[in-house]
């Protein structure tokens, strides 16, 4: 399994995904610049400039016509995939940290930071997708959850809900139209949610934490079904589909990198197995901890970003597939 | 309304004089002597000045009162303290106290002179307490399958395990916040000592349950007899006596008071007796034991080595062995052929004692084994331009080697001696070893004739070693030729990063390992006899291992297994413990976090004669069959109980998984339908999106 590296941003990922086809990449960093990437020989197809700030979090529509972005510059932009351009800009009073698209394609999420006397917030904003460059500006719903900050959060497959990850290790899942929570677990987790994502039917999502615990929630209920605990600090999880595994990455905090060897930072993209809960095996190659990580959405790939700037994109062998680590007791696939 | 009808029983229990209370601060001085009344003042006199001397109580002279009978005093005086607190401190101090050469105190408090008068005269038989059987100590040892325990130490959780020869340990016990410091075991396994704020605990038996504890406020270190039999602790704190009267049990005395150093019986529990801190720094254990636990020595540098008798703890005939100089000495181990001969009540060979002393102006150094208690000098050999000496005894008993650390004329180049002294022979020959490098280490394979060291150029005459750089040192084996009384060397392994040596407690098999090293972490597995067959010894490395941050290896004691770990008391780096089998197949490996221990439970010597285990010996293969057969069995079920918990798993997502599709299925449904009311164009579009979801269902589950 020969990683493709890109290399294409100046500072640490904060996050990479894939569209919905899986032919690109796209990646946001914190040297103010998103990259879009064929995922298939890692050539950069090119850059979205017009953020001033480290842009937190990207999301793109399944058609791969439209693209968001939340930055630390305290905007969100809409753009068009195809030309580059910047479409619409929102202004909020803090950093944006989080942005996703609905389902349908017709509304986002943006989840803003905690800062400067304002609350964590969450706001549904409606996108016009006739006259792009014509939006309102003011979000359609707009939420302020009382206790611990939203870190993390989704949409689910019912069409008013999200869930979240919290500061404090919260799992919650709220009603936006209502503005109310519809369910929570409280710790959840023990320290920050780093990331959320959710499988491919939605009914079931994958968290990551400081508290080096990656855990598998059913949506519904956001009940426990799997816990994986690792020896260092979680930054991203994912699960990939087709296989009966989830990949989780991490290391030791950036801030303490440069104290010790690269040895103990784990910095490593490590596969567990999710039914049965065992480690089946990792991927070396980031310098610095990892900070996100996608899978292909059919699972033929995954790619992680790393605090050292870089993308690895790991296309699987054909013995990925073949190979069956616990003989033939296999779980249904998604 | 008459004043007999008004009910002051209130009133009459708010004012009521507790009248019991001032008798407790009166006590009665027994013993006394019968004096006029004209001596009256001089005793009273001498009495306050014994107070306030030994008890620090001051008493005015109308706190006495002497009755008088015929002008004459009857030997008693009562004496009206301020408080019962008072009282009670002086009859804990001078309660059967002399108070001058004819008379000694006998001092009760008043309030219990009527307990005493009124005590019946008819002899009660007291109740003898039911005896409760004790834990078996040793019931680890009738495991069916033989196997050996281990202790793991992490976070406060320790865990006592049992070593599965394939397979993850099996936990048997499991105790939290345990210990404050460290966790050690006794010399036979029986006990494990942990060490808290108020003293020693020893647990045992099947449940780990406490066997008897040790009062030593403080105690950093510890250590046992060679036999478990006594107990030896030691605090940086001098032992403080609690204040009088409070409730504190504590086992010293006042002649205990600022020593440091206590020997305690382990099956009674009591305390022997205490020594104060030798000066200057000394390494644990400071007491030294003799290998049939009959003495125990104590060394002072440059002075004397006290021994002394145990259990009554006396110091031997009176006097210490007074050796100007001496640096350090260290007993004879008590070894099989010893244990066999006093078995067989053939005379055993008295104990012995091997010290040495530093060159002094015109005097050489000097390497004495001395017999004891005889105190007669067996064997001496004076050595020069010695810098420094380093006692090893083979664990039997059989030999002694002394490495001694050379320098030349010029003082500015070390080099190294090994005198070894064969002390089962007759006159004890002595044989030198001459090397050019310096030993770093020596250890003598336990039962057997060999030795392995490990030296390093010396270094202290060239520049420092540029960071990064491991030292090169070599490896050597010797033997001892019996034929020619001579100790041969076999092999020498050059150009190795390893510093320490670790054979098993069966010999033959050692592990090479660098320990404390930034770069090199890195273990060799050596056979000593790998053609043994072939009537040719020759020393075989048949394995190595790396283990990151290693900092302890332990053989297990059936020398089957070797475990290493990475202690979070050495540093931080990943923490945790691994295990081998002797031919370097790893067999467990763990990650902990914050791991601090790892411990194999020793085991007791065998209690089977040479001839039965020559016996087994010889039928070894039978009953290495039944062996066999019992892991295949074994192995199967285990394989068998996984793979069913692994079915288990598997059903119980699969069941998860088609719950979670069918609510997602209704969610869609009802979705659908509540737009359809709304707007076609969504509709249209959900479609498109659900078939497109079972596209994708259907093609991974195909992949």
């Amino acid at each position: 399994m020969r990683p493709i590296l890109l290399q294409g941003h100046e500072r640490s990922l904060t996050q990479i995904i894939y569209n919905k086809d899986g032919d690109l990449i796209f990646s946001v960093s914190k040297d103010h610049r998103i990259n879009v990437w064929y995922s298939h020989n890692g050539e950069r197809l090119g850059t979205y400039e017009g953020h001033n700030g480290t842009v937190w979090s990207v999301s793109v529509d399944k058609n791969s016509e439209y693209l968001v972005s939340g930055s630390a510059d305290n905007t969100l932009k809409l753009w068009s995939v195809k030309t580059g351009e910047c479409l619409y800009t929102w202004e909020f009073p803090t950093a944006i940290k989080r942005v996703q698209w609905s389902n349908d394609d017709n509304r986002i999420l943006a989840i803003t930071e905690e800062r400067m006397g304002y609350k964590g917030a969450l706001r549904i904003i409606e996108i016009n997708k006739q006259q792009p460059t014509q939006q309102s500006a003011e979000p359609k719903h707009f939420f302020e959850p009382a206790g611990s900050k939203i870190t993390v959060a989704a949409f689910t497959a019912i069409g008013n809900e999200v869930v979240t990850g919290h500061e404090n290790g919260k799992i919650a899942k709220y009603n936006y139209e209502e503005q109310k929570e519809v369910a929570a677990s409280e710790g959840a987790h023990q320290d920050s949610i780093m990331d959320l994502q959710l499988s491919l039917d939605q009914t079931y999502f994958i968290t990551s934490s400081k508290d080096k615990v990656s855990k598998l929630f059913d949506t519904n209920t956001l009940e426990t079904i799997k816990t994986f605990s690792t020896d260092s600090p979680l930054n991203s999880a994912s699960i990939a589909p087709g296989s009966p595994y989830i990949i989780v990455g991490g290391g030791q905090e950036a801030m303490n990198v440069t104290t010790t060897s690269a040895r103990q930072g784990k910095f490593e993209c490590r596969f567990w197995h999710k039914v049965f809960g065992e480690e089946v095996g990792r991927v070396k190659g980031h310098f610095g901890p990892i900070n996100t990580i996608a899978v292909h959405p059919e699972g033929k790939a995954f790619a992680s970003g790393g605090e050292d700037g870089y993308v690895r994109v790991h296309w699987f062998d054909e013995s990925y597939f073949r190979t069956r680590v616990y003989g033939d007791l296999e779980p249904e696939m998604d | 309304m008459s004043v007999e009808e008004i009910d002051f029983s209130d009133i009459y229990k708010k004012h009521q004089l507790e009248d019991l209370n001032h008798l407790d601060s009166i006590v009665v001085l027994d013993g006394m002597p019968e004096v006029g009344e004209d001596k009256m003042p001089k005793l009273f006199k001498a009495l306050r000045k014994t107070f306030s001397g030994k008890a620090q109580i001051e008493v005015e002279d109308d706190q006495f009162y002497m009755p008088m009978t015929e002008g004459k005093g009857q030997g008693y005086i009562f004496l009206t303290l301020k408080n019962s607190q008072e009282a009670t401190n002086l009859i804990a101090r001078l309660d059967n106290a002399p108070f001058d050469s004819k008379h000694t105190f006998l001092i009760n408090k008043f309030s219990e002179i009527d307990q005493y008068l009124n005590a019946s005269d008819q002899f009660v038989q007291p109740t003898i307490q039911e005896y409760k059987p004790k834990d078996h100590l040793r019931s680890w040892l009738s495991d069916s399958q033989g196997r050996d325990q281990f202790i793991t130490f992490q976070n406060d959780q320790v865990n006592l395990n049992y070593h599965n020869r394939s397979g993850a340990p099996q936990v048997v016990q499991t105790k939290n916040n345990w210990t404050n410091s460290y966790i050690t075991f006794s010399p036979e396994g029986t006990y494990i000592a942990t060490l808290h704020r108020q003293g020693v605990m020893l647990h045992g038996g099947p449940a780990l349950n406490e066997v008897c504890r040790f009062a030593h406020p403080n105690v950093k270190l510890v250590d046992f007899s060679p036999k478990e039999n006594y107990f030896v602790t030691w605090s940086n704190e001098p032992i403080v006596l609690p204040q009088p009267g409070s409730s504190t049990v504590c086992p010293f005395s006042e002649d205990d008071q600022g020593n440091s150093l206590a020997v305690w019986n382990i099956k009674t529990g009591d305390l022997l007796r205490t020594f104060p801190t030798t000066p200057g720094k000394m390494p644990w254990p400071h007491i030294k034991w003799s290998g049939d636990e009959k003495y125990i020595a104590r060394l002072v540098p440059g002075q004397q080595i006290s021994i002394y008798g145990v259990p009554d703890m006396g110091l031997v005939d009176k006097k210490s062995l007074k050796i100007p100089g001496v640096v350090d000495f260290d007993w004879c181990p008590w070894g099989d052929k010893d244990a066999i001969a006093s078995a067989n009540n053939k005379g055993t060979r008295e104990n012995m004692l091997a010290y040495w002393t530093p060159e002094v102006e015109n005097q050489p150094a000097r390497v004495t084994l001395l017999s004891f208690p005889s105190r007669q000098v067996l064997r001496s050999k004076n050595l020069f331009n010695v810098s420094n000496a380093k006692l090893n005894w083979h664990n039997h008993g059989d030999f002694l080697c002394v490495q001694v650390h050379r320098h030349t004329k010029t003082k500015k180049s070390m080099f190294c001696n090994l005198e070894i002294f064969r002390v089962r022979e007759k006159d004890y020959p002595v044989e030198v070893v001459e090397l050019k490098d310096l030993v770093t280490f020596f250890a003598w394979e336990p039962k057997g004739e060999r030795f392995a060291i490990i030296t390093q150029p010396d270094t202290t005459a060239n520049q420092q070693l540029a960071p990064g750089v491991t030292l090169k040192t070599a490896a050597s084996f010797y033997q001892l030729d019996k034929a020619k009384g001579v100790f041969k060397l076999l092999k020498t392994l050059e150009n190795k990063s390893v510093n320490t040596i670790h054979w098993s407690p069966r010999g033959r098999h050692l592990i090479l390992a660098t320990i404390g090293s930034q770069s090199k972490f890195d273990l060799e597995f050596w056979d000593a006899d790998y053609a043994a067959d072939e009537k040719k010894e020759e020393i075989q490395q048949i394995a190595n291992a790396e283990f990151y941050g290693i900092t302890d290896i332990e053989w297990d004691p059936s020398g089957r297994f070797i475990a290493a770990s990475a202690s979070v008391w050495r540093h931080q780096l990943e923490n945790g413990y691994a295990v081998w089998d002797i031919k370097g197949q790893e067999l467990t490996k763990a990650s902990v976090e914050n791991f601090k221990q790892f411990l194999w439970r020793p085991r007791p010597k065998t209690l089977l004669p040479k001839d039965e285990q020559k016996k087994i010996r010889k039928n070894l293969r039978e009953y290495s069959r039944i062996f066999e057969d019992e892991d295949a069995a074994e192995e199967s079920n285990v394989s068998a109980e996984l793979l069913t918990q692994r079915k288990r798993l598997v059903d119980q997502w699969n069941e998860w998984r088609k719950r979670c599709r069918a609510s997602l299925e209704q969610i869609q449904s009802e979705q659908k339908s509540s737009n359809q009311g709304k707007d076609d164009t969504t509709v249209e579009e959900w479609i498109d999106e659900v078939s497109e979801d079972c596209f994708y269902c259907y093609y991974y589950t195909n992949i």
